[in-house]
């Protein structure tokens, strides 16, 4: 049985890794072939990367991209997870609805929304509007943990401080905040990653005027392969990884992921 | 600390950013779209309003009747792959130890928000001729010359499991954490092998997280919109696809709006249907 | 040897030893309790007996046959979790009839013991009911009858009444151990609740720290604790330190007291139970000391006394009240027949 499950256990991670160690591989290559095993050995396509112009400015507008879109998700998130938690409004649910609707629906819906909305209002193809696109896009990421964040916190926590004379304010910044910190880290850090690697919101509003990695990406892979493209989703791979495994390392991922209770 | 309704106007005051950002940026667009879907196309990639059905009346075609069908059955497939693989996998995964589910969640995560360009582009890469794995295969003995896997449909399908694949078990997770461990134990203790127990056991007491997952799965599935692209053939081009197809490079908006709008109303009917299937575990 | 046998079973996680050394012998037939506070390793012993957990070293031994790598599956034994873990998808009748189904019996046969074994519990006329739809009482013996749905050689429950208020607990325990005496099932209850275990026990087998304190008779438990630890968790009880002078006279707290033989020790500890401490007037009393506290519950009254720098307590009934008050000098004798020296 344990032979079994352990089997199981190799056959999926086998599964899940297999792309990636070819890609992986194939960066590694000390030409420009697409080969694997790779022949020869070189970091240079990691290189290429930062030293390649298009594909640094690429990814330059990939992370501004996704650190303020992440901010600006949060922004929009916390207030509203804040009231949803402070506040008897069955109504105002309605936006918890609307925050959590455009990443449950196909993306590709979210997009033509905002593709039809910029091109009607005249801002086609300005940088900030993919921020604003991504940011409302993601809003459910932020929204999920800090409604979970929110969640955990002992009401009679705010009472107490109630009872030592702080005002709503003063409980919010001296209570609240301090203790909701993590799941706005996590919140902003999910966003983060995800706008990281998004293509299409980001190809239907601002694709004709500015590349963003993935963009950059797809773009190549229609004129043909460059290994820079491997090294670019190892890169991003790792970002991942690191992102993830540093919330796992200083927060409770499993709690995070809604398996409440205790761990085991 | 009680809850209480909003006393004051300014208690409101947390709300209007969020509301305004949502309503603007969200719901606006998403009418903007639901407009256009009516608007009548002109030469050069422009549209002017009107209230027409022809965008919708172009469903009728037999091609797009293809399409959909194509579409709805490759998203089965997939969520009924996931779910296949995902349920055992997530159930033993909850029972592993906190340190192995917490290095499966991180490797599942990061593949979670890989983007799909790059999944595409891995497993093209992993099919292809000249660095795939029938290179392995070739060398192995088993094959006699490596040779390309894609475009196919069996390449649209793998693909598209394993990008949905985490998604699965991060729906699954939580459900599963929280299955009181005993009820196993009790079967075992009944007399049921470890197999036994999660079938009779564990599949029906989670029947309907089950049904939900399957469903929130279609609905991820169906909006894949690069892989068949990608890997397939245009016979393997989904309503995702014809939508971004549309859209971008034939100029149709108001086509590709119409499209979406139905592709909305599917889903939302789905959804629908996930949140009764969750509603009904509890009141079980 | 027939019966359940543990032999030197220890359970180790990682570098904590949950159970260390454990051996016991439950002969067929008798009731066995396993007490002892919380993290004793008590709950642990009854995982491995099941075979939910497997031992680090030892075996387990069942009617003379070692069952230590026999799965949990393939032990015909039945359990009650403290959870009761009843299958929410299935009927009052399907959760009876699930160990009956495993092995294949057929439908009519499986109706007939559901159905006896629904009268055996007084729920007639429930196997179409969902489980969710029951009273804890009912969902308990629910959770007994399925157990039992195959009259497994082994009854296994662990902390089966927590999770019932105090009154029906007591009424669960007086009828769980009629159905056992009737059944005659070799039966073993997990519990933290000692009354619980002295009501329906034969042997009572206190642990604590992995280990078996001692195993015994409720009554001997109670009357011959084998060292402090037992003592105390056991009722309450006045420990209280003593030294002897090697041939035989022993005193507390610097005074000589008679009739303690105690030959060869030098000190130790002797447990008198509340009830047993005699309050005596201070002339004469070779050990005395004051009244500080005093605690009328109606049915008892509880005498504190400070002696020695320690608190013993004196328990009596009102007709026997001692005629004290707050800071008064009293003196104290304790009967060599009912205080127990215990093992250092």
């Amino acid at each position: 049985m344990i032979v079994l499950r352990r089997l199981f256990f190799v056959a999926v991670g086998l599964f899940l890794a297999l792309p990636l160690i070819v890609v992986a591989g194939v960066s590694i290559n000390e030409k420009q072939t697409l080969a694997f095993p790779p022949q020869g050995f070189s970091l240079s396509w990691y290189g290429e990367i930062f030293l390649n112009d298009d594909w640094r400015n690429a990814l330059f507008a990939s992370l501004t991209l996704a650190a303020l879109s992440a901010a600006l998700a949060l922004l929009v998130a916390l207030p509203l997870a804040w009231f949803l938690w402070r506040r008897v409004a069955p109504w105002a649910n309605i936006f918890q609805l609307l925050g959590i609707a455009p990443f449950t629906l196909p993306p590709v819906i979210t997009a033509l929304g905002l593709l039809t909305f910029w091109a009607t209002s005249g801002f086609y193809g300005q940088p900030w509007t993919a921020v604003i696109s991504h940011a409302i896009f993601f809003v459910t990421l932020p929204l999920v943990t800090l409604s979970l964040g929110f969640s955990a916190i002992d009401r009679s926590l705010v009472e107490a401080a109630a009872t030592m004379g702080a005002d709503d304010r003063t409980i919010f910044r001296t209570v609240v905040l301090p203790l909701i910190l993590p799941y706005m880290v996590s919140g902003y850090a999910f966003a983060f990653v995800l706008s990281l690697n998004e293509y299409i919101v980001a190809y239907m509003t601002v694709g004709f005027t500015m590349e963003t990695l993935p963009i950059k990406i797809f773009n190549a892979l229609r004129y043909g392969y460059t290994p820079t493209m491997a090294s670019v989703t190892v890169f991003f791979l790792v970002i991942a990884a690191l992102v993830f495994g540093l919330i796992a390392r200083f927060g409770d991922l499993p709690k995070l992921l809604g398996a409440m209770g205790e761990g085991r | 600390m009680r809850r209480e309704p909003p006393q004051r106007f300014a208690d409101y005051g947390p709300l209007v950013f969020p509301a305004a950002m949502l309503v603007i940026f969200f719901v606006i667009p998403f009418a903007t779209m639901i407009a256009v879907s009516f608007f009548e196309r002109q030469q050069g990639g422009f549209y002017e309003p009107a209230f027409v059905f022809d965008n919708y009346g172009r469903f009728l075609s037999l091609f797009f009747g293809k399409v959909l069908g194509f579409s709805l059955f490759l998203a089965m497939a997939v969520a009924a792959a996931c779910v296949t693989i995902g349920v055992p996998f997530t159930y033993l995964l909850s029972r592993s130890s906190r340190a192995a589910q917490i290095r499966w969640l991180v490797a599942l995560l990061s593949i979670l928000s890989l983007s799909e360009v790059m999944i595409g582009f891995a497993w093209s890469t992993l099919l292809s001729r000249t660095a795939g794995i029938t290179n392995l295969f070739a060398l192995l003995g088993l094959m006699e010359a490596p040779q390309a896997l894609t475009p196919s449909f069996g390449a649209v399908m793998t693909a598209m499991t394993y990008q949905a694949l985490p998604y699965t078990v991060l729906i699954l997770y939580p459900a599963l954490v929280r299955l009181d461990p005993t009820l196993t134990e009790a079967a075992r203790t009944l007399g049921a092998s470890p197999f036994k127990a999660f079938f009779n056991v564990v599949v029906p007491a989670l029947r309907n997280t089950i049904l939900a997952t399957l469903i929130m799965v279609f609905i991820f599935a169906l909006g894949s919109y690069l892989l068949p692209q990608l890997l397939g053939r245009p016979q393997h081009w989904t309503l995702s696809v014809l939508i971004t197809d549309q859209a971008i490079y034939q100029s149709n908006m108001p086509f590709a709006a119409a499209m979406a709008v139905f592709l909305v109303l599917v889903s939302l009917s789905l959804v629908g249907l996930a949140v009764y299937a969750g509603r009904q575990k509890e009141a079980a | 040897m027939s019966g359940l046998i543990l032999s030197n079973v220890t359970k180790q996680f990682g570098t904590f030893k949950a159970v260390n050394d454990v051996s016991l012998s439950v002969p067929d037939g008798t009731f066995v309790c396993l007490l002892g506070p919380s993290g004793c390793g008590k709950t642990t012993l009854m995982r491995m007996i099941a075979g939910l957990d497997l031992p680090t070293t030892g075996s387990v031994a069942l009617g003379g046959e070692d069952i230590t790598q026999i799965p949990t599956h393939k032990r015909n034994l039945g359990m009650v979790f403290q959870s009761l873990a009843l299958f929410p998808h299935l009927t009052v009748g399907e959760n009876i009839a699930y160990a009956l189904r495993i092995r294949g019996v057929d439908k009519a046969d499986q109706k007939k013991r559901v159905d006896e074994l629904l009268g055996m519990i007084h729920l007639s006329g429930f196997a179409d009911r969902s489980v969710n739809k029951l009273s804890g009482g009912q969902r308990q013996r629910v959770a007994i009858a399925r157990a039992l749905a195959i009259s497994p050689k082994l009854f296994l429950l662990d902390e089966p009444l927590s999770a019932l208020d105090a009154k029906l607990r007591e009424a669960m325990q007086v009828e769980l151990r009629q159905l056992q005496q009737r059944l005659g099932i070799t039966t073993i209850v997990v519990t933290h609740d000692q009354r619980e275990a002295m009501t329906m026990a034969d042997t009572v087998v206190v642990m604590n720290g992995g280990e078996i304190r001692q195993a015994a008779a409720p009554v001997d438990i109670y009357r011959r604790p084998a060292d402090s630890f037992v003592a105390d968790f056991i009722g309450s009880t006045n420990l209280i330190p003593f030294r002897a002078d090697g041939r035989g006279q022993a005193s507390i707290f610097g005074s000589a007291v008679d009739g303690f033989s105690l030959v060869g020790a030098k000190a130790g500890t002797i447990s008198v139970r509340p009830e047993d401490v005699q309050i005596v007037t201070a002339e004469g009393s070779s050990v005395t000391g004051t009244v500080t506290f005093i605690r009328d519950l109606g049915g008892t009254v509880e005498t504190f006394i400070e002696a020695g720098g320690q608190q013993i307590v004196a328990v009596s009934s009102p007709r026997t009240r001692p005629n004290v008050s707050i800071g008064q000098t009293v003196g104290l004798r304790f009967d060599p027949e009912t205080s127990v020296v215990l093992a250092q």
